[in-house]
């Protein structure tokens, strides 16, 4: 209903571009905000904020199912999907971002894009940034089903191997995902001690074929146990590396 | 109201008729990885690596049989192109050949791939599920008719391969390689998703052939909607193929990923996205070509230079193959800048012949970078002939071929897209590029030189026991204990000092050898900086693998060599021989294959 009365005072010019204006203005400024803002659970609403303010565009546009998918999905599942990684992953901590390797890079990045946008600006004044084919997708509004059954027909129809292609780029997000979230070899066996024997001991080439899978790994986990063992054995040599690990210990016990 | 309203919508609906047969090589790519997926969850344990590689073997070729035979079939057709699915996807002479190419990098990396995976003791089949995606998504792209298609391709192809960047479990610069690989990809894709959208904007279609004929019916007035949209599809395409003002990730990916998958990478990346850059830019935007042309020329000429002269002071062999694959890109550019017939088949067979050189070299460097995958420092190389003659025999006739040496498929390769680019009317550039072609031959020609050179006493190891913190290079602090008994053996191979030698600088500290993630990491050394034919490399390599000789079985050593990889290698030096001698066959492949993409 609301969708509706929106577009239908959208067809007037003047309310058309005071709707684009604020709209733009919030989608800019989250965007910005994400950028900027210290606390990650600031930028993630401040990405809220953005995808609000597309929705607000779509719904200029007269695709309300696209306004609503944008709500429902992106600010709604995906955005809560990040908060909840960001509180997985502790929402104090921080991140110390101040450092930078190349000191240059910051204002060479602001006047890169400062002069590029002015030149943009100045050739979309100068040049008239025309279209050639403005109204060849057709009206959404006035077809059978509105813009839902257009986008259906869409996907369907001229888009069918693009959607069906889809399905490709959703088994590699599974793949790689499992893939990379994998947990290291040694940390999938809690029982080292009793492990480590095989690989440790006996020479690696009496083993048998069928054994294979379980011997790389503890011969793996065997030295990564060596590498930590040393380590420990050599860490009074360096006193100051001992202190720096003990530091955070004790300012996360405080408070 | 509502529904019977939508029903009736849907009546009338005409679905498009889908031709199977025009995208079975992709979907043989697609399935043989679900297959592999599916009886990879089913079995208990994980599957052997020589099932996955069978597996990826035999969708490879029968990809490779499908595709020849939609190249018999357009060519029996007189070269008309069969579009289907709504117009998303035509199968032509130029699909065929980058279906064929695609396939073939599916075989060989395959094979290469296995041997990997034995020397690592890598488990799991997830190497060749992605290879075999990300492969199908550069075919899409080769037989895209969409922009849209384009994009997915693209996607499809350059998702599987970040996933596969980050798959060397021991190394950590292959996370970073693929988290850098990640965050500057996903920006291109974003450009390259703008560009769509405005190009749809200007034209009302994201339809290649829609979109040349409403270019070819309307005279823009103000085009800056469509030129943006072009620069910004220009940006895109420029960053999956390396070209230069986009090329930041390369040399870091290039290092970081695991050698054969860089390999893959590298001949994958360049085959889709030159693939879809051709058709989209010369097809599609040829009547802007005045436009986009001056554009390409600067890209091109600053990629020859820059990849040329940033390769000459490498001192990693990888990264070195990716600056001299940055020049390639240069050099296939050249058939875009032609923008004629004759620069689309240049450009078509530089790329089928780049793919078994890339392909076949980084071959030999996942053999000679050992255990770890970590030892690509140049130094390595040195004296490889005296040890192993057949794999510096290989990689010379390889590195030949990159340089462009005469009798190799390198040289016609060169000369084909110059003498395009002459015949076009680009002079200026062709001179730029047989300069840059000159600056090449050198570091390739080091490479083989480092090769043939004898090793006298630089990798003669030194004495068991004898290093002293004084004799390695500076940076390493605190000396570790040397455990020597059990390196003995080693030694009688004078090759068996380097082994290590790539991660030996930086793993001086204690602290600094703690495991991370179940493999004995080491931080790798940053060889980024410092001068070929260290000689502390040699000498402190022969420490490090008395010091890993408890953790390591003995038989690491000594190089790696997989019946599968030493195939691939010999089948990539084949072609390169083969084709270079008798040059008929491919070069004719592509004349056609261009011809049948543009009539006229």
């Amino acid at each position: 209903m609301l969708g509706v009365l929106v577009v239908q005072v959208a067809v007037a010019t003047k309310v058309d571009a005071a709707v684009f204006a604020i709209a733009a203005f919030f989608v800019l400024v989250g965007a910005i905000g994400v950028v900027v803002a210290r606390n990650p659970v600031h930028a993630a609403l401040m990405l809220v904020m953005t995808l609000f303010g597309v929705a607000v565009l779509f719904v200029e546009q007269q695709a309300n199912f696209l306004a609503a998918a944008q709500v429902i999905v992106y600010a709604g599942a995906i955005v809560v999907l990040f908060l909840f990684v960001i509180m997985f992953l502790g929402v104090d901590r921080r991140e110390n971002i101040a450092f930078e390797p190349l000191r240059a890079q910051r204002p060479l990045a602001v006047g890169l894009v400062a002069s590029s946008l002015a030149g943009l600006l100045l050739l979309g004044v100068a040049a008239h940034w025309s279209v050639g084919a403005h109204s060849v997708a057709g009206q959404l509004r006035g077809q059978p089903g509105g813009d839902v059954a257009a986008l259906g027909r869409a996907v369907f129809t001229t888009y069918l191997f693009p959607f069906e292609a889809t399905a490709a780029l959703l088994v590699i997000a599974v793949v790689g995902a499992v893939v990379l979230a994998r947990r290291p070899p040694q940390a999938r066996r809690p029982d080292r001690e009793q492990a480590a024997a095989p690989g440790g001991d006996g020479p690696p080439g009496d083993r048998t074929a069928g054994d294979v899978v379980g011997d790389p790994m503890d011969a793996l986990a065997q030295a990564v146990a060596n590498a930590v063992a040393s380590g420990l054995v050599s860490l009074p040599e360096d006193l100051p590396e001992g202190q720096r690990q003990e530091e955070p210990v004790g300012e996360s016990a405080a408070p | 109201m509502r529904v019977l309203v939508l029903g009736a919508a849907a009546g009338h609906l005409a679905l498009p008729r889908i031709d199977y047969y025009s995208v079975l090589p992709e979907l043989v790519l697609l399935g043989g990885a679900l297959v592999m997926l599916a009886v990879s969850s089913l079995m208990r344990r994980d599957l052997r690596s020589s099932v996955t590689t069978g597996l990826a073997i035999s969708a490879g070729l029968a990809s490779l049989s499908l595709s020849l035979l939609q190249w018999f079939q357009v060519s029996g057709r007189g070269g008309n192109p069969h579009v289907t699915i709504a117009g998303a996807v035509v199968q032509d002479g130029f699909s065929a050949l980058v279906s064929v190419l695609v396939s073939c990098a599916v075989v060989l990396s395959a094979l290469v791939m296995d041997g990997w995976t034995r020397r690592e003791e890598v488990m799991g089949p997830e190497l060749q599920i992605l290879m075999l995606v990300s492969a199908s998504g550069a075919m899409i792209m080769g037989s895209a008719n969409d922009l849209v298609v384009v994009f997915l391709g693209l996607e499809i192809m350059s998702i599987a391969l970040y996933v596969l960047a980050a798959l060397n479990p021991c190394r950590e610069e292959s996370g970073e390689a693929s988290l850098k690989y990640f965050v500057l990809g996903a920006f291109s894709s974003a450009v390259f998703a703008y560009g769509i959208a405005l190009v749809y904007g200007a034209t009302g279609t994201t339809n290649l052939p829609q979109i040349a004929d409403y270019l070819a019916r309307n005279v823009l007035l103000h085009d800056g909607l469509l030129l943006a949209g072009l620069a910004f599809l220009l940006v895109g395409f420029g960053f999956k193929v390396a070209a230069v003002p986009f090329h930041l990730w390369t040399p870091d990916v290039y290092q970081g990923a695991p050698s054969p998958v860089t390999g893959f990478m590298a001949a994958i990346a360049k085959a889709g996205g030159f693939a879809a850059l051709l058709r989209v830019f010369v097809s599609s935007f040829g009547l802007l070509r005045s436009d986009w042309q001056p554009a390409v020329w600067v890209m091109a000429a600053i990629t020859l230079v820059l990849g040329a002269v940033l390769a000459l002071v490498q001192s990693d062999i990888k990264r070195m193959l990716a600056y001299s694959s940055i020049s390639h890109a240069g050099f296939v550019l050249l058939g875009l800048q032609a923008a004629t017939a004759r620069g689309v088949e240049s450009s078509l067979y530089y790329l089928f012949v780049y793919t078994f050189m890339v392909i076949g070299s980084f071959a030999v460097v996942t053999v000679i970078g050992g255990r770890g995958d970590r030892s690509h420092d140049l130094a390595r190389y040195r004296g490889l002939a005296a040890t192993h003659p057949l794999l510096a025999g290989s990689l010379a006739v390889l590195l030949m071929a990159q340089a462009g040496i005469p009798f190799t498929t390198g040289f016609l390769a060169k000369l084909e897209v110059i003498s395009a680019s002459v015949g076009a009317g680009s002079t200026a550039l062709a001179v730029v590029a047989m300069v840059s072609a000159a600056i090449a031959t050198f570091f390739y020609l080091r490479v083989i030189l480092f090769m043939y050179t004898p090793t006298g006493s630089v990798l003669l190891p030194a004495p068991v026991g004898v290093s002293t913190p004084g004799s390695v290079s500076g940076d390493e602090g605190a000396p570790l204990p040397v455990g020597a008994g059990t390196a003995r053996e080693e030694l009688a191979d004078p090759f068996a000092g380097g082994v290590f030698a790539g991660d030996l600088s930086a793993g001086a500290s204690p602290a600094s050898a703690q495991g991370v993630g179940g493999c004995d990491v080491q931080p790798a050394p940053d060889t980024r900086g410092d001068g070929f034919g260290d000689e502390s490399d040699a000498l402190g390599g022969e420490r490090e693998v008395a010091d890993n000789a408890e953790s390591y079985p003995a038989d690491d050593d000594d190089l790696f060599l997989t019946g599968g990889i030493a195939s691939a290698i010999a089948l990539c030096v084949a072609v390169t021989v083969l084709f270079g001698v008798w040059p008929a066959p491919v070069l004719d492949f592509a004349h056609r294959a261009a011809l049948l993409f543009l009539p006229h």
